[in-house]
């Protein structure tokens, strides 16, 4: 370590200060994304799965060493003669699932997002979506859904991923949501990478009579004064935060564009032209490389020119802490979206 | 420059780390309390017999080298670095908590001590093979001690190492692995782990021990032959751990990744570790 680095490590150490009084403790890795009060759903993608594998004997389930945590152990139960437990090895596992997909089976594979992304790239680019192999990966802790630190949070796998040609991506809002692009992503042709929420996921989508399209971008509720354009579960947020502007007189459309890739950008841009709107994009993930970017360069690209703003992470690497914490110092929690779309409109 | 021994038993040392990890587990009410009691005598042995360092100068560079590949143990390692002084004993309350200097997964920019960020498995070896070569390069003639976990061997990326620092002939690093054949999903044995594993690092080119881990004496006598073999070749100590090692209410639980501690089973660990506590 040189002297420059050294003095880097220690002054971030040391400026690190005992906390003093009630303190948020860092919620479980394995924790369910929360959301008080609201309905939840368990194992939505596990309960999918099993329910398709009745009819679809080509389905096959493989981990490395993550079922539990990625739901997969439903469809394991269910299923064991066709689940492969691979072992702590994520570079075999996309290789052996490229491998089933050649011999006419459809793997669903599982991990965290971190592994997949960054650790599984060269052998899911080649072994995989080089030869458009159906091989669907799920993957949990998309973005920042864990308080661990860097090791865990998947601040930019869709960045990683959006750059591999042929890959459809999927970032599914609730628990209705992945139990249907489940279903759509096992009858798609080619190679997904799916972001999955595990666990008792929110029941978000349900009340407004929602059904999954492959590739399509929906409007969730119309607005005169901001249109948010968001994933994942973001779109959660963005619907708390159009129903929390509201009472200030704020008036908030809410689109939800499940697949980052490829991208809706024909209901992107109609929907970008109508009518003076600010448009804020939201996404569980860095302001670089996700769809925040992907869809300021629709609009460039089209020549649509509308006032413009950005929700995500810092191009950072983030802290480790409790969710409830991270979210609002990140700026994605419902507050801090009610609070930057005040801002920009003042 | 050797750190000065102290006349305190390794045994006491043992329940010391032991009981700073229950009570870090107590403050989140939860954590990978189950590997931090199978490994403590293993990090007893480390910190207590066989590493080289300054408490009060974590970056000293003279230090042995501690790699801590497998971020869920750092709640078994500040228990052991606030034991030797080189964390503040005060601020154990403040483990996982919100801007705390000790985070659920262990990180080399939060923690004195803390030499790399783990958590991504895989990485440690790797990282010790190269701080290896530079201590050579340096001349300095620290060792570098890797602790990995069983599940960490099924990634590739380690053996691509385990072959690297045979290639390289590095006499300097210690690999130590907890072996408590416990991964996320199961037994790390119906997994990657069906051959026996010490007879894959010596067909690798290490000197391989496999010990009890929770033997004391044993461990005691795997890290002197570590340190003292006179081979060209890397060295690696498998330490075969028992889960709740020490809290024998908690090793008769059905053993999982993540051990389920109910809220009034702190305290009760606790005495059970105070009755039993060593001269």
């Amino acid at each position: 370590m040189n002297k420059q680095e050294l003095s880097r490590r220690q002054s971030k150490y040391t400026a690190r200060v005992a906390p003093k009084g009630e303190r948020l403790a860092t919620s479980a890795m394995i924790a369910s994304l929360d959301s008080e009060g609201r309905d939840t759903i368990a194992a939505p993608f596990g309960h999918a799965l099993v329910d398709l594998a009745k009819t679809r004997e080509d389905i096959v389930g493989l981990t490395a060493d993550l079922s539990k945590y990625t739901d997969l152990h439903v469809f394991a139960k269910a299923y064991p003669d066709r689940f492969y437990q691979m072992g702590m090895a994520e570079a075999v596992l996309m290789s052996a699932a490229a491998g089933l997909a050649r011999e006419g089976f459809t793997p669903f594979a599982t991990t965290y997002a971190v592994f997949a992304s960054r650790r599984a790239y060269d052998f899911i680019i080649m072994a995989i979506a080089e030869e458009n192999l159906p091989v669907k990966i799920v993957c949990a802790l998309p973005g920042l859904t864990t308080g661990y630190g860097p090791s865990h949070q998947a601040t930019e796998d869709l960045a990683i991923m959006r750059g591999m040609p042929n890959l459809t991506i999927i970032d599914p809002c609730d628990a209705v949501e992945i139990d249907q692009a489940t279903r759509a992503i096992a009858d798609h042709p080619g190679p997904v990478y799916m972001r999955l929420l595990r666990g008792q996921v929110p029941n978000v989508l349900g009340e407004y009579g929602y059904k999954f399209k492959l590739g399509k971008a929906q409007m969730l509720r119309d607005g005169r004064d901001v249109l948010f354009v968001s994933s994942g579960f973001m779109t959660m947020r963005t619907l708390d935060a159009a129903k929390a502007l509201q009472k200030d007189g704020v008036d908030c459309g809410v689109l939800h564009v499940p697949t980052i890739k490829p991208l809706d950008t024909e209901t992107i841009i109609a929907e970008a032209c109508k009518g003076g709107r600010l448009v804020v994009t939201a996404e569980n993930h860095s302001v670089t490389g996700g769809l925040g970017e992907a869809v300021a360069a629709t609009l460039m690209r089209a020549g649509v020119h509308v006032p413009f703003r950005q929700i995500g992470l810092p191009d950072a690497f983030l802290d480790a802490g409790a969710l409830p914490t991270l979210h609002d110092q990140y700026g994605i929690s419902v507050d801090a979206v009610t609070t930057s779309v005040k801002g920009w409109l003042a | 420059m050797e750190t000065e021994r102290s006349n305190v038993s390794l045994e006491r040392r043992a329940w010391a780390i032991r009981r700073n990890a229950l009570l870090m587990g107590e403050v989140q009410g939860q954590g990978y309390i189950g590997q931090a009691l199978g490994v403590a005598d293993v990090l007893a042995v480390s910190y207590f017999h066989a590493l080289t360092y300054r408490a009060d100068d974590p970056e000293w560079d003279g230090r042995d080298r501690f790699y801590l590949s497998i971020g869920h143990y750092a709640i078994a390692l500040y228990a052991a670095m606030i034991e030797a002084g080189i964390l503040p004993e005060d601020e154990i309350g403040t483990y996982g908590m919100d801007d705390s200097r000790m985070p659920m997964s262990g990180m080399a920019a939060y923690t004195p001590g803390m030499e790399i960020t783990g958590g991504s498995l895989g990485h440690g070896l790797g990282i010790a093979v190269g701080a290896a070569l530079g201590l050579k390069r340096k001349k300095n003639p620290a060792f570098v001690y890797n602790m990995l976990s069983d599940g960490e061997l099924g990634e590739g990326s380690t053996w691509e190492a385990v072959m690297s620092a045979v290639q390289w002939k590095l006499d300097n690093l210690i690999a130590v692995v907890d072996f408590n054949n416990q991964q996320a999903d199961g037994p790390t044995t119906q997994a990657l782990a069906q051959v026996p594993e010490a007879a894959k690092w010596d067909a690798f080119g290490w000197f391989a021990q496999e010990v009890d881990g929770n033997d004391m004496n044993a461990v005691v006598a795997a890290f002197d032959a570590a340190r003292h073999h006179k081979g060209a070749q890397p060295r690696v100590i498998i330490c075969n751990t028992k889960m709740c090692k020490g809290i024998p209410f908690l090793e008769d639980r059905e053993i999982t990744h993540f051990v389920r501690v109910e809220p009034e089973e702190w305290a009760k660990a606790l005495s059970i570790l105070d009755e039993g506590k060593p001269a």
